[in-house]
């Protein structure tokens, strides 16, 4: 089991110092950062000073081992267009995509899981095959066209919800959140919603093929013949059985939601870091975009890292430690 | 005579689709009594299976009982809701299946899988359900049972899981058991020991069984009484010593000259001429006939009568009788 973990902590670290090089690379080949920072008005003895001083002529390698040591304490350098530390202009908007991302994922699992076993149980109902047939928009609709009608309709038309920004935030210091406040709150509702819609349907549809197989297992009709109650068939023998899937898609699908969070962000928007990675894209602010990269690369690593252990925990199959042996 | 633990009255089973209805059980009537194992033999698809799962009421739909009564230990249950039924199953009837690498739920332990099925059905605490797991587990004749309740699936044998399979279908004592094939999966080696403790189980707790097979042997080995399906309808029934020894209805004959045994040094197996009519190409009249040597005209336009009494029986126009089988 440590063995096991310890080997996937090792590969999610060569992903990492791959996606390292990537971001890394950015500096290097994106344009000069030499022509970004001084202006037309320039020797040739300025740039290479200046080079000199950033360490930029010193060999690739050299650049790429500074840069990850850099990294690694959180020192993704200055930013070019607001002239503040990348890792601070990063902290202040995390909280923004995190809560959004959470009450997301939240809304995705719980609604997801939940219509999925039931639009299997009651395969021919009429409820069932309704909730299917709506939930091919959510599959098949893009987030930013979501997003608008829900702020055409909650917005516009009937002024239910606000329809940009994150209202009244509390900052507790290290974090801020919307969690307190109503209007914090009630911020979330459109946002979360746009931004878990594909997760949730996808989820769904994939509790349900995957619970409608498992219901047509033996054990689950020995289960039957042994006089269980529905909801013990149903949630402990069949459930459980559908989730070793269920939790590879949800992980990467959770992964997805916060990197995917730029459109709903742009839309809504939304003060977190897709919008922030967005503007940087825009005024080609290296350190923030490769900052953005190696968070992103981080989370989905660490959730995969999480998925694995997961699956060890649900699936006694995999536990290889030999413990009745 | 004591009230029989299962009768079947006439079952019939249909199956409606859309090129008309098809019946895979037709007017199928029997009794067990307590501490008797019943036999069922036939082909695949003779309707040994269907009937079984219509007695536990397991039927997938659109399969249902169209005619004919269930009675256990004299109460009808065929007319059972799905919540009296859910009483039924486990707690009095029993259920084996054929495959035991795939009945149990491999992420739950058989332990929790036991416990489960107990606290379900008897009245007691969790410990003592725990108690009573490890105890069924030693009667079936799991190595220090008490051990292995943390175990998964997975960490037992074929047969071993055979055992806990059973284990699990006995564990609320029930009346009655329904093996569906339950060595069909297993080593030869192994299958003899689960016929064993099959046959041990039911003379130990008086329970009646219905033991599904097409394994003319193990037929031979345990049951007291056998009933020969063909096409969905009983052929035959009787007491095991006649339907090996002196099969009434030419399709147990010919099923029975098919079967190899190693004692017997015949040159050649006999085989039966065609093969089992398709439940949408059943033929008028004897569902055998096109397949039987004795046939004529009669058992083209009607199916055979039941000849013999109701524990010996078989359903022909021109049954074999005594004199001429030893002829």
């Amino acid at each position: 089991m440590l063995a096991y973990i310890i080997r996937r902590v090792f590969q999610s670290v060569i992903v990492l110092l791959a996606v390292g090089l990537v971001a890394f690379s950015m500096f290097r080949f994106v344009g000069d950062p030499i022509e970004n920072l001084l202006g037309q008005e320039r020797t040739v003895q300025d740039v290479e000073r200046l080079r000199e001083a950033l360490g930029l002529n010193d060999p690739f390698a050299v650049q790429y081992a500074r840069f990850l040591g850099r990294a690694v304490t959180g020192d993704f350098g200055i930013s070019y267009r607001q002239s503040r530390p990348v890792s601070q202009i990063i902290a202040e908007r995390a909280p923004a995509t995190l809560e959004l991302a959470f009450v997301s994922g939240v809304l995705a699992l719980t609604v997801g899981i939940g219509l999925g076993v039931f639009t299997a149980i009651r395969r021919d109902g009429w409820a069932a095959n309704i909730i299917m047939s709506v939930s091919l928009i959510g599959v098949s609709l893009p987030t930013f066209l979501i997003g608008i009608l829900l702020i055409y309709l909650f917005g516009v038309q009937l002024r239910w919800l606000p329809t940009f920004g994150r209202g009244d935030v509390v900052d507790l210091g290290w974090w801020t959140t919307g969690f307190l406040t109503s209007s914090g709150l009630k911020s979330l509702i459109l946002p979360s919603i746009t931004l878990g819609l594909f997760q949730m349907t996808l989820i769904m549809r994939l509790v349900r093929s995957e619970m409608l197989e498992v219901l047509r297992q033996d054990y689950i009709r020995f289960a039957r013949a042994r006089g269980l109650s529905a909801k013990s068939v149903n949630f402990r023998h069949a459930l459980k059985n559908t989730m070793v899937p269920v939790i590879t898609v949800t992980g990467l699908q959770l992964g997805a939601i916060i990197a995917f969070a730029i459109i709903t962000e742009t839309v809504f928007q939304w003060p977190g870091v897709g919008l922030l990675f967005i503007n940087a894209v825009q005024f080609v602010d290296i350190p923030v975009m490769a900052a953005y990269l190696m968070l992103i690369s981080v989370m989905f690593v660490m959730i995969n890292l999480l998925v694995d252990i997961l699956y060890v925990w649900v699936d006694p199959r995999l536990r290889i430690d030999g413990r009745h042996t | 005579m004591d009230m029989p633990v299962l009768s079947l009255r006439n079952l019939t089973v249909d199956i409606p689709t859309r090129h008309g209805t098809l019946r895979p059980v037709d007017d199928v009537s029997w009794d067990i009594a307590a501490g008797e194992i019943l036999g069922v033999v036939g082909e695949s698809g003779a309707g040994k299976s269907m009937t079984g799962n219509a007695v536990i009421g397991l039927l997938d739909p659109p399969a249902h009982i169209s005619a004919g009564e269930v009675l256990l230990e004299g109460e009808r249950i065929d007319n059972y809701t799905l919540a009296q039924m859910r009483r039924v199953r486990g707690k009095r009837i029993g259920m084996v299946f054929q495959d035991p690498l795939t009945s149990l739920n491999p992420l739950l332990t058989i332990g929790e899988q036991l416990s489960e099925t107990i606290l379900r059905h008897l009245d007691v605490s969790r410990s003592e359900a725990d108690a009573r797991a490890i105890q069924g587990l030693d009667e079936v004749g799991i190595p220090s049972a008490r051990n292995r309740m943390g175990a998964y699936p997975h960490e037992f044998s074929g047969g071993m899981r055979q055992r806990v399979v059973i284990a699990l279908a006995l564990c609320a004592e029930p009346t009655l058991l329904i093996a569906d094939e339950p060595t069909t999966a297993l080593d030869v080696s192994v299958q003899a020991q689960i016929i064993a403790l099959l046959k041990r189980l039911c003379r130990e707790r008086g329970m009646a069984a219905m033991l599904v097979t097409h394994d003319m042997g193990v037929i031979a080995e345990t049951a007291d009484r056998v009933a020969v399906m063909y096409a969905g309808r009983l052929a035959e029934i009787g007491p095991v010593s006649q339907i090996v020894g002196q099969p009434r209805h030419p399709y147990t004959d010919g099923l029975m000259a098919s079967t190899p045994a190693a004692s017997a040094g015949q040159a050649r197996l006999r085989q039966i001429p065609g093969a089992m009519p398709r439940l949408n190409r059943m033929p008028d009249g004897c569902a055998f006939h096109p397949r039987c040597p004795r046939a004529q005209d009669k058992c083209r336009v009607n199916p055979g009568p039941k000849v013999g009494t109701a524990d010996e029986r078989a359903a022909c126009w021109f049954p074999i009788e005594q004199d001429e089988a030893a002829a």
